[in-house]
């Protein structure tokens, strides 16, 4: 009986965890031969192996409806389109608010109308670093034209912070200034910038964000991905004039985009964008000398 | 008297059982003062090559490296193995960086890694029973001649894809290398578009930084119990799949370790990472190298998206790298640790052998008594 037990353990023993003793008895898919372990369902199998080269097959696009998953991406992009909405009202060269949390989106489908979206979210100055919660109505419109997302958006204190100080010395800086200012690459290739040139960089991705907003849409995400360049030009109507050329990643498709703006802010007036010109996909190459 | 050693038996095995799963050790991200500045920097391919040669001369007994491929224009592609040698075949843990060439901090967090593990497999316990156990296989630069060309000028920067050449006379460049991989390559999520970022190849595996990827994984497959392959930006932990109506048979079991991952990043600094499939929390796509690695039979496959949300994006500033690296290299330990553990603690080995405890005693017993 006692021999009989020792038998069974010294079994049980070697067949498992030491596989590097023994060689695998068989009772797992040999997996290592390059066979593919098929967890596919039939229907879709069928559908890898008779698409033709270079056909991409359209999976239906059920849009999300109902009570949405807050950290799923159906409310993440909605909740970020609802943050260049708030940038374009309140934003400035000392204040550029980010989404932090979503905590409740739902969806609906509104008829000759679009869809809607109600979300409850957190987003964050990066320059305070002051947070607030907001709640938001967003409709993304349907048709062909597509047209521009409608936010409806209000938040808690945040948007009070009290940037004015700081907004009245850099407006009162570059107003009457014979020295026009200018920066390019903001941020450089290993995310730095001069500290003067940081309040420019908040500008650019505010001005961005009334481009974000309006070219949104349920398939994309956008983030300024760099401030390429601007120039100060010729003060206007008592308004800061900047020209600037600006980089933005859209997260879906993986693009890189670029747009010329027309931008004019002072404390009284806000961020506006006065012109946006879409500027043509690079394929410009550099050639191949690269050192090894 | 036979029952009462039985248990003691039993008691000594589950604590010294216990012991090896005890939680991460707080020193695996400790603030030390040894030469820090390097990994606060990043480095250019050059530089890259040169510390991986540096890292085999410092640690002979532990690090050698290895070619297993060549991009298009023909460099090689080096990989880093860690670990303690064995004349036994042992199991490993797979980690490649830099397969978009814009996404610096992923090649940045190799080397961070591969340093910690360095620095610290001596004389952390955990760690250093981990490194006996199992290898490490670190490609510290995967896509090299596309990091090679971001680092040109300003211009080149947000390069993402491989440099191979469009077809049908085009001008435009580049392969995206993690849509190119045999995992329903092509369906979705990708774009037939020589020009465009996500264009996945003329079929699949028609990168050869790809191929290389798959013939190693392949070689290995049986032996590899984790698979990680890093990115940026978003701060995400992905799992399989990343077609939206396929699921990876253990999903739970991904799923939970992911968000014991994320955690274990939160205890860290505070930063929030989503967990979940590509189809639930980004978008949906297939022909990944992760999707790829869970096919073929590798049960714990992720992709790490790393700092920030969109505010720096590819451009994150040298100041962040360390903190970015510390919380991931916490999140990538719990993931290895429980890989380690589920091989090597597995409950069935620990009944076998508090039987096994139990019948020595009561052997023992009766040889003394009888």
């Amino acid at each position: 009986m006692f021999w009989r037990l020792v038998f069974v353990l010294l079994i049980l023993t070697v067949d498992h965890g030491n596989s590097t003793l023994m060689p695998k008895i068989g009772t797992e898919p040999s997996v290592g031969s390059g066979q593919l372990q098929n967890s596919f369902l039939p229907g879709l199998d069928n559908l890898t192996t008779t698409a033709k080269e270079g056909e991409v097959v359209e999976v239906e696009n059920v849009m999300m409806t109902g009570v949405l998953h807050p950290s799923h991406y159906p409310a993440r992009r909605a909740a970020t389109v609802v943050q260049h909405y708030l940038n374009t009202r309140y934003g400035s060269p000392y204040r550029w608010v980010f989404l932090s949390t979503v905590h409740k989106g739902s969806a609906e489908d509104v008829t000759d109308i679009g869809r809607k979206y109600h979300l409850e979210l957190t987003v964050q100055d990066t320059i305070s670093n002051v947070s607030g919660r907001c709640s938001a109505e967003l409709v993304f419109p349907e048709g062909a034209e597509q047209g521009a997302p409608q936010v409806n958006a209000s938040c808690d204190e945040l948007l009070q912070s009290n940037t004015t100080a700081q907004e009245e010395v850099f407006y009162q800086q570059h107003i009457a200034s014979n020295n026009p200012v200018s920066g390019d690459n903001i941020p450089d290739s290993h995310g730095h910038m001069e500290p003067t040139m940081k309040p420019f960089w908040h500008l650019g991705g505010v001005a961005s964000s009334f481009i974000m907003l309006r070219e949104s849409n349920e398939s994309t995400m956008y983030n300024m991905a760099q401030v390429a360049n601007f120039t100060q030009l010729e003060t206007e109507n008592n308004q800061l004039r900047f020209q600037y050329h600006v980089l933005l990643h859209e997260m879906v498709s993986q693009e890189i985009i670029h747009w010329k703006l027309l931008v004019t802010w002072s404390p009284a007036e806000g961020v506006k964008v006065l012109q946006t010109e879409l500027q043509p996909k690079c394929h410009c190459e550099v050639p191949p000398n690269t050192t090894k | 008297m036979m029952l009462g050693l039985g248990s003691a038996g039993v008691f000594l095995l589950a604590v010294s059982v216990q012991s090896g799963h005890v939680a991460q050790d707080s020193a695996f991200w400790k603030e030390e003062t040894k030469e820090r500045n390097y990994y606060t920097r990043y480095h250019n391919m050059t530089e890259i090559s040169k510390w991986m040669e540096q890292m085999k001369r410092e640690n002979p007994d532990v690090v050698s490296s290895l070619v297993y491929g060549q991009t298009y224009e023909k460099r090689n592609i080096t990989l880093m193995k860690i670990g303690v040698s064995s004349t036994n075949r042992k199991k490993a843990i797979w980690m490649d960086c830099g397969i978009h060439a814009r996404e610096w901090i992923a090649p940045a967090f190799c080397q961070y890694f591969v340093e910690e593990i360095l620095r610290t497999y001596k004389t952390n316990s955990k760690l250093n029973e981990i490194v006996k156990n199992l290898d490490f296989y670190v490609t510290p630069v995967l896509n090299i001649d596309g990091y090679i060309y971001s680092w040109i000028n300003e211009s080149t920067r947000l390069w993402r894809k491989s440099r191979s050449p469009g077809t049908g006379g085009s001008t435009c460049y580049g392969t995206d290398i993690n849509r190119n991989f045999n995992a329903n390559w092509g369906v979705v999520g990708v774009s037939t578009d020589c020009c465009e970022q996500t264009y996945c190849g003329t079929k699949a595996l028609s990168e050869t930084e790809a191929q290389a990827v798959t013939d190693m994984l392949v070689k290995m497959s049986g032996d590899i119990l984790a698979f990680f392959t890093i990115h940026s930006y978003s701060q995400m932990i992905l799992v399989p799949y990343g077609h939206p109506n396929i699921s990876a048979p253990n999903y739970n079991e991904l799923m939970k370790v992911g968000l014991g991952a994320a955690k274990a990043i939160k205890d860290v600094h505070g930063i929030d990472y989503t967990v979940g499939t590509p189809s639930e929390i980004l978008y949906p796509f297939t022909g990944s190298s992760q999707d790829y690695a869970r096919q073929i039979g590798i049960p714990l496959s992720f992709t790490f998206e790393l700092r920030d949300q969109g505010e720096h994006g590819f451009l994150l500033p040298e100041d962040q790298i360390q903190p970015t690296c510390e919380e991931a290299y916490a999140g990538v330990q719990h993931i290895i640790s429980y890989a380690h553990d589920k091989a090597f603690y597995s409950s069935a080995a620990t009944i076998t052998a508090t039987l096994w405890t139990t019948l020595l005693a009561a052997w023992v017993t009766t040889a003394t008594v009888g």
